[in-house]
């Protein structure tokens, strides 16, 4: 079992739904989110280009934030996802330095928060809150060990990308291109 | 031209747009532990090799100051903390992989290990105490009325100063892990480029071990001490110096993350900071100056030691500053 979520660039139009099904799902803070867009920009006019991404953690098999973590607050959970044991969390900020995604933040309340992949929606068999709210359907997630999930065919069709691969992570959030 | 924007407002102040969720609290206590490691490890080094007479500062008097150094070390990094009322979970486990995790546990064994050392000299620091008018201090009279009177401390100090090697190679060993200890915190974060280098770990125990010595020197009234001590500090400068270097090579002929790290120091904001109050006056010109004393000319020797002190204190704020701008995306 290896959760792993792929997502369309090119079918991405940046409404930014997930990233408020997130904060509505997971009682998310005013001012904070789990999930951001980014909008890049390349080129000079007239030749320019777009991308959109719809960014949170990545889930990595190599996971920074769980090798700093002092009080083993950081953890992986079955399925490869990343989650913070919030009494268990000193608020030190050492998996915030470590992450190079910069996908979590300290919450109002002192401990640090992150996406969990909306874990307690995967043990009832759901798929996290933003996937199921895309209105374009741009995002595919599901079981990498399972060829037929959503996520293995879109990655197996498509031409895709990871984030700052060079920083050694191994992400489990891939940009089909 | 490549430009990237968060458009759905990621709005985590602290986070962006740069991440510096750390703020004075970490670069204070990376001075302190430094300075710490570095009088524990001058104190044991010269009783280890039997110099107590002669090095009476480095011995005794310079290790007065650990207790309270480490004691204020660890409340700024209380302070640091966002979910104070859990940290005693740093003391629930013990995460090899995380520096944070052995530091934290170092800081537990060594605090009380300097409280002990510094216990073995209280007596004769209470009789040398005199007030203002050449008489025993009213305070040091009461204090050692107690003594007196709570034979058990005393010889529980008897105790402690038979046993003192044992002591001391303790403190050799855990003053270089906490010296050491205060570089690998933030090389371990590979998300800094300007951190992820294994050069910082010998790099801030050589500054510790340097801001120590100084101490040393500014409280050594010994002429002999002092210039011993003074040499070692020169060595010490000289290391730190061929440390600097070598990490701007190892920069530039890195990767595009950390050559742009590089670049922060040379031509970018930290320029000056960096290169005319950590390396100039904190390192280069208290060299010549120490190096002049050597050679008989009158210098007080506070100002060496001051700009010392001075230059690994701006250091430490100048690293923790800088890193935390440098980053992989956006």
């Amino acid at each position: 079992m290896r959760y792993a979520m792929a997502i369309d660039t090119k079918k991405c139009v940046g409404c930014s739904d997930c990233v408020v099904a997130c904060q509505t799902e997971n009682d998310v803070p005013i001012g904070f989110c789990r999930d951001w867009i980014v909008e890049v920009m390349d080129g000079s006019y007239p030749n320019l280009e777009m991308e959109l991404r719809s960014e949170r953690c990545n889930h990595c098999d190599n996971a920074p934030c769980v090798r700093c973590c002092p009080t083993g607050a950081s953890h992986i959970e079955e399925g490869g996802v990343v989650k913070v044991k919030k009494h268990r969390c000193i608020g030190c900020g050492a998996c915030i330095q470590s992450c190079p995604y910069d996908a979590r933040y300290s919450h109002p309340e002192g401990y640090v928060d992150k996406c969990t992949f909306c874990y307690h929606r995967l043990v009832k068999g759901e798929k996290p809150a933003c996937v199921s709210v895309c209105p374009t359907k741009c995002m595919y997630f599901g079981d990498l060990d399972d060829e037929n999930s959503d996520v293995s065919i879109a990655l197996r069709n498509r031409k895709h990308k990871v984030l700052a691969p060079e920083a050694g992570t191994k992400p489990h959030i891939f940009y089909l291109i | 031209m490549k430009e990237e924007l968060f458009v759905s407002g990621r709005a985590i102040p602290n986070i962006d747009p740069y991440l510096n969720i750390w703020h004075w609290q970490i670069p204070v206590y990376l001075f302190l532990g430094g300075l710490a490691a570095g009088l524990l490890f001058f104190a044991a080094l010269y009783t280890l090799l039997g110099k107590e007479k002669q090095m009476p500062t480095a011995v005794k008097w310079a290790t007065f100051l650990v207790p309270p150094a480490l004691v204020l070390g660890l409340l700024s990094l209380f302070l640091d903390l966002k979910h104070k009322m859990f940290f005693w979970q740093l003391y629930t486990v013990i995460r090899l992989e995380s520096p944070m995790s052995w530091g934290a546990w170092t800081l537990l064994i060594i605090t009380p290990i300097s409280i002990l050392w510094s216990m073995m000299f209280l007596r004769e620091l209470l009789e040398a105490w005199k007030g203002k008018d050449g008489k025993p201090a009213p305070m040091a009279v009461w204090s050692l009325k107690f003594l007196e009177k709570n034979q058990w401390i005393e010889q529980f100090i008897q105790w402690l100063v038979k046993y003192r090697k044992v002591l001391a190679w303790l403190m050799i060993y855990y003053g270089l892990i906490l010296g050491i200890y205060t570089g690998i915190l933030l090389s371990a974060f590979n998300a800094r480029p300007l951190w992820n280098t294994s050069l910082l770990g010998p790099l801030f125990l050589v500054s510790g071990l340097s801001t120590a010595a100084a101490t040393i020197m500014w409280m050594s009234k010994d002429h002999l001490e002092r210039s011993t001590i003074s040499r070692i500090d020169l060595m010490l400068i000289g290391i730190e110096l061929f440390l600097i270097v070598h990490l701007f090579m190892g920069f530039l002929a890195s990767s595009a993350v950390q050559i742009e790290a590089a670049s922060l120091f040379l031509g970018g904001p930290y320029t000056v900071m960096f290169w005319v109050f950590v390396v100039f006056m904190g390192l280069i010109l208290p060299a010549i100056l120490e190096t002049l004393e050597l050679l008989g000319y009158k210098i007080p020797v506070m100002i060496p030691a001051i700009l010392i002190l001075f230059g690994g204190l701006v250091f430490r704020f100048v690293m923790v500053e800088a890193g935390q701008i440098t980053r992989y995306l956006y």
